[in-house]
């Protein structure tokens, strides 16, 4: 119990940080229409792709020497590249269609 | 001169240090501004770019600045390398890939960043042996990472069809959660304990990807959309995980915009069907009621030829359109586009009615339909059209089955009951498109096929419509 208050004490800030971004994250697509569901669903998709910056830090960490680390971390930032990558375009080409005709 | 020489060196550490926390601010805010952005039509390909741009910031800011000067060539190659990799797969995937398969693409590169977060966790472990905060995150990110990454794989290989039937062991609702308790407390375990042992780390790792094998395994091929969407927030919050660990503002408003914004999506999608997410996920759906509701009070049902069907389109008034996946698969949105703008020359009004899981996903239909330039404003959402339907003179229903299903509305014990569908029954003709009498895809009869208005076109989408396209066309 002790540790669990200490714990969030000292996490405070991030701890506020993650409640209110929590609340940004359902206000911000509140009013969506449904016909926008699907590319939405794929936009947010390639944002949490964010996630390739932990795999560049644990890169830039890492000890030249260590093969399986290197492997491990090569592996990553490509599988993160693709969710970012693949994730933005493929959400661009199903909102390329909605752009207005006429 | 050599103190100096530091003093200048750590101001512009500290420097590249502010600089990057810049980066990941502006990111942020682009993150935020372009999911705005995307719930709204007019906007929503700029706020697509616009979080392209900040999400390329943050990953350059990373690379450059966090860097430091012993930073060894390798592993900047190796870096570049995979970013090329990466980005030239990504992008010929999603360029090539077919309109209709976009749904198992997204599954597909949402598995991809749950792996990359259930890698992060896998390789930080060793460096933080001991620290119960940052265990916390490195084991909570691997874990919904690897759930993550596992059950976007089934719910790939169920959309593209390698996987077509639901896999459900007998009483797999308790299996699953014994599976999952065993997975928290062993994971409580390697959190508190502080142990450095690979062994146990590697046998959580597996029992996470089984978890999410078993977790996506009994849901039917119906529900996926519902799963790929709770798959995506998944991954939001591994990717926070990751943040938490780093202490890194960009990963952390990333994943955590994702996670609510993706829950939240979850539940409205879930809303439009009318059920639950409890019973999305532990509920059996599809199958086994089939023949149970079926059997009962089957009538005849009628067909109706090209040329018959053509005529009482071409002296309608009205006729709504009701496509569904089978129009996908058929590829038939295009001539569905040319009948429409045949019959509207002709003075028929024409209108799509699109229910709001229609297709894979919802927006789906939409999505296919714009991709063959039909006039965003004759697609019409289900609460605006149902009372149209009694005023309407025929409706075409072209490869949709149960989102226009009146058991959803008569027969309680449907698995359907409850989901708001299409009126259409309360139109004068109602002509079914269908390759055969096959149950839906939710396995379910329609009583629909049996209704003395109803009369059926079979076959193939593409082909039936050519058919009619070019019979009205002799008229």
């Amino acid at each position: 119990m002790e540790n669990i208050v200490t714990f969030i004490g000292e996490h405070k800030e991030i701890i506020y940080f993650i409640i209110l971004s929590i609340f940004v994250g359902v206000e911000v697509i509140g009013n969506v229409p449904s016909v926008l569901h699907t590319p939405l669903m794929s936009g947010a998709n390639a944002i949490h792709g964010v996630v390739i910056v932990g795999a560049i830090l644990v890169m830039l960490d890492s000890d030249p020497d260590n093969i399986g680390s290197l492997v491990l971390g090569f592996i990553g930032v490509v599988l993160g590249t693709l969710n970012v990558v693949g994730g933005f375009v493929v959400t661009d080409r199903m909102l390329e269609l909605f752009k207005k005709k006429k | 001169m050599h103190f100096l020489f530091l003093n200048i060196k750590s101001t512009h550490i500290i420097f590249s240090m502010h600089l990057l926390e810049i980066f990941y601010l502006v990111a942020s805010v682009t993150f935020i501004l372009g999911l705005k952005m995307m719930s709204n039509p007019k906007t929503a390909r700029r706020g697509n770019l616009i979080a392209a741009a900040g999400m390329t910031l943050a990953i350059a800011g990373t690379i450059f600045l966090k860097s430091t000067s012993e930073t060894r060539p390798v592993i900047y190659i190796l870096i570049f390398a995979a970013l090329v990799v990466g980005s030239a797969i990504g992008w010929l995937t999603a360029k090539r890939v077919k309109m209709t398969a976009m749904p198992e693409l997204v599954s597909l590169f949402n598995g991809m960043g749950g792996a990359c977060a259930a890698l992060i966790g896998l390789m930080e472990f060793h460096h933080n042996i001991g620290n119960t905060g940052a265990m916390l995150a490195i084991i909570g990110g691997m874990i919904i990472g690897s759930v993550s990454f596992s059950g976007s794989i089934i719910a790939f290989l169920k959309l593209n069809g390698t996987m077509s039937k639901p896999v459900r062991l007998p009483s797999y609702n308790i299996i699953n959660t014994i599976i999952l308790a065993g997975l928290l407390i062993f994971s409580g375990y390697v959190i508190v304990s502080g142990t450095g042992s690979t062994m146990l780390l590697y046998l959580l790792f597996a029992v996470a990807l089984f978890y999410g094998v078993m977790f996506v395994n009994p849901i039917g091929g119906a529900d996926m959309p519902v799963v790929i969407s709770l798959l995506n927030s998944f991954t939001g919050l591994a990717a926070a995980f990751g943040g938490f660990l780093y202490d890194n503002k960009v990963m952390l408003t990333g994943g955590i915009l994702v996670g609510s914004a993706g829950t939240l999506l979850t539940i409205v999608m879930c809303k439009a069907m009318n059920r639950p997410l409890s019973n999305v996920i532990f509920g059996a759906f599809g199958g086994e009621t089939a023949g149970a509701s079926g059997g009962t009070q089957k009538g005849s049902i009628k067909d109706i030829s090209i040329s018959d069907a053509a005529v009482l389109m071409n002296y309608s008034k009205k006729v709504i359109i009701v496509p569904g996946y089978g129009l996908a698969v058929a590829q038939a949105q295009h001539v569905i586009h040319e009948l429409e703008q045949l019959l509207e020359s002709r003075g028929v009004t024409v209108k799509y009615a699109i229910h709001p899981v229609a297709g894979r996903m919802p927006g789906h239909m939409n999505v296919l339909l714009a991709e063959s330039n039909v006039d965003y404003g004759k697609l019409a959402e289900m609460e605006e059209i149902n009372p149209e339907f009694s005023s309407t003179d025929v409706v075409l229903v072209v490869g949709a089955n149960d989102v226009v299903n009146p058991a959803a509305k008569t027969d309680p014990s449907s698995p359907i009951y409850g989901m708001p569908i299409l009126d259409v029954e309360n139109a004068a003709h109602i002509i079914v498109n269908k390759r055969s009498m096959n149950a839906g895809y939710a396995g379910i009869e329609n009583h629909l096929f049996y209704d003395p208005k109803t009369s059926m076109l079979f076959g193939d989408a593409k082909d039936a419509l050519t058919k009619l396209l070019n019979e009205l066309k002799a008229m």
